[in-house]
């Protein structure tokens, strides 16, 4: 990871420019070319390290969404969890370690559209969906900074 | 205006409800993904909706400021970048105190996400949520402890449960 990268990701988290040439606008900030910011920019989403450039939204503004969680049997886990991720609603799926062993997050245009997924989930695996839908949020993602190694 | 924030008063903090209408919507599912690298990315997007670039800005600036974008900017991969631990630590606090330790809990900077979820008595008793990232597990449970010293008495219980395995991740995706 060069300084220029370093930068380029710890340094525009946010506040991307909302103007008609906006890497342009970092390459001048920087002190390098247009073509160069593009190009890093380019190259490290292929590779993984940039998901995307662009909006963070905020979920609940556009659509409603809660975070589930289900205790599954070892033995069902593969099973479920396939199922779970075959709904387009469903964005983030862990396994983590708990009787609760399955967490995603489900987004839908409205509530009623969140509770159909949930009944549906419930329905086809015979498993109880824990709904604990957001009551108020105290940390915007405003991003975070990053530690080099 | 097309992303009107109005600020409702639900009696903790004000939330912001912004309506969008449909060609904010369209912008929504079009930048989702988002920006296309090229120099002149709002003007690619208007293109592909038949919009005028200046439009697209304008729209996009609004919904900044009327917090439906939380931001703009590089989205960076935390996995990837080594961040391998990720601790989901919940507590168990007075419900009358959670408000007050969530927001303190949340300005912590190696907290990502803090929120106030419902308690699943008795199965599941804890109603604050705070994300823990870090490159190791051994950072994440320093984290952790110094939510433990904040929190203090109110603290009733709590767990931390680290994931151990992606199954999905996209982001926020609405569907056409």
């Amino acid at each position: 990871m060069t300084e220029f990268e370093k930068r380029l990701l710890d340094g525009y988290q946010r506040g991307f420019p909302l103007t008609p040439r906006p890497y342009a606008g970092i390459a001048e900030e920087l002190g390098v070319d247009e073509a160069e910011v593009i190009a890093t920019l380019r190259r490290l989403a292929a590779e993984g390290v940039v998901s995307r450039v662009g909006a963070v939204f905020e979920p609940l503004s556009v659509s409603a969404s809660t975070l589930a969680a289900m205790a599954v049997p070892d033995d069902r886990l593969a099973e479920v969890a396939e199922l779970v991720n075959g709904f387009a609603e469903v964005n983030h799926n862990y396994q983590r370690e708990h009787s609760f062993n399955l967490w995603f997050v489900i987004i839908a245009a409205d509530e009623d559209g969140v509770a159909r997924v949930i009944d549906d989930i419930e329905e086809r695996t015979g498993l109880e969906v824990l709904d604990l839908p957001m009551l108020e949020g105290y940390h915007l993602d405003l991003g975070f900074p990053l530690q080099w190694n | 205006m097309s992303a009107q924030g109005k600020t409702v008063d639900n009696g903790c903090d004000p939330v912001i409800e912004a309506e969008l209408d449909a060609v904010d919507r369209r912008i929504v599912i079009a930048t989702q993904d988002g920006l296309p690298l090229v120099r002149r990315p709002y003007h690619a997007v208007a293109r592909d909706l038949g919009l005028e670039p200046e439009d697209v800005i304008a729209r996009m600036r609004r919904l900044l400021d009327a917090g439906v974008i939380r931001r703009i900017g590089v989205v960076p991969n935390h996995y990837a970048l080594g961040y391998r631990a990720n601790g989901m630590s919940v507590w168990d606090v007075p419900d009358e105190r959670v408000q007050d330790l969530g927001r303190r809990v949340g300005s912590l900077p190696f907290v990502s996400h803090c929120y106030h979820r419902p308690r699943h008595l008795p199965d599941w008793p804890y109603n604050l949520f705070a994300m823990v990232h870090g490159r190791d597990r051994v950072t994440v449970e320093g984290g952790v402890d110094a939510i433990a010293r904040l929190l203090g008495d109110d603290a009733r219980g709590h767990r931390v449960l680290y994931s151990t395995r992606i199954l999905k991740k996209t982001g926020l995706r609405l569907v056409a």
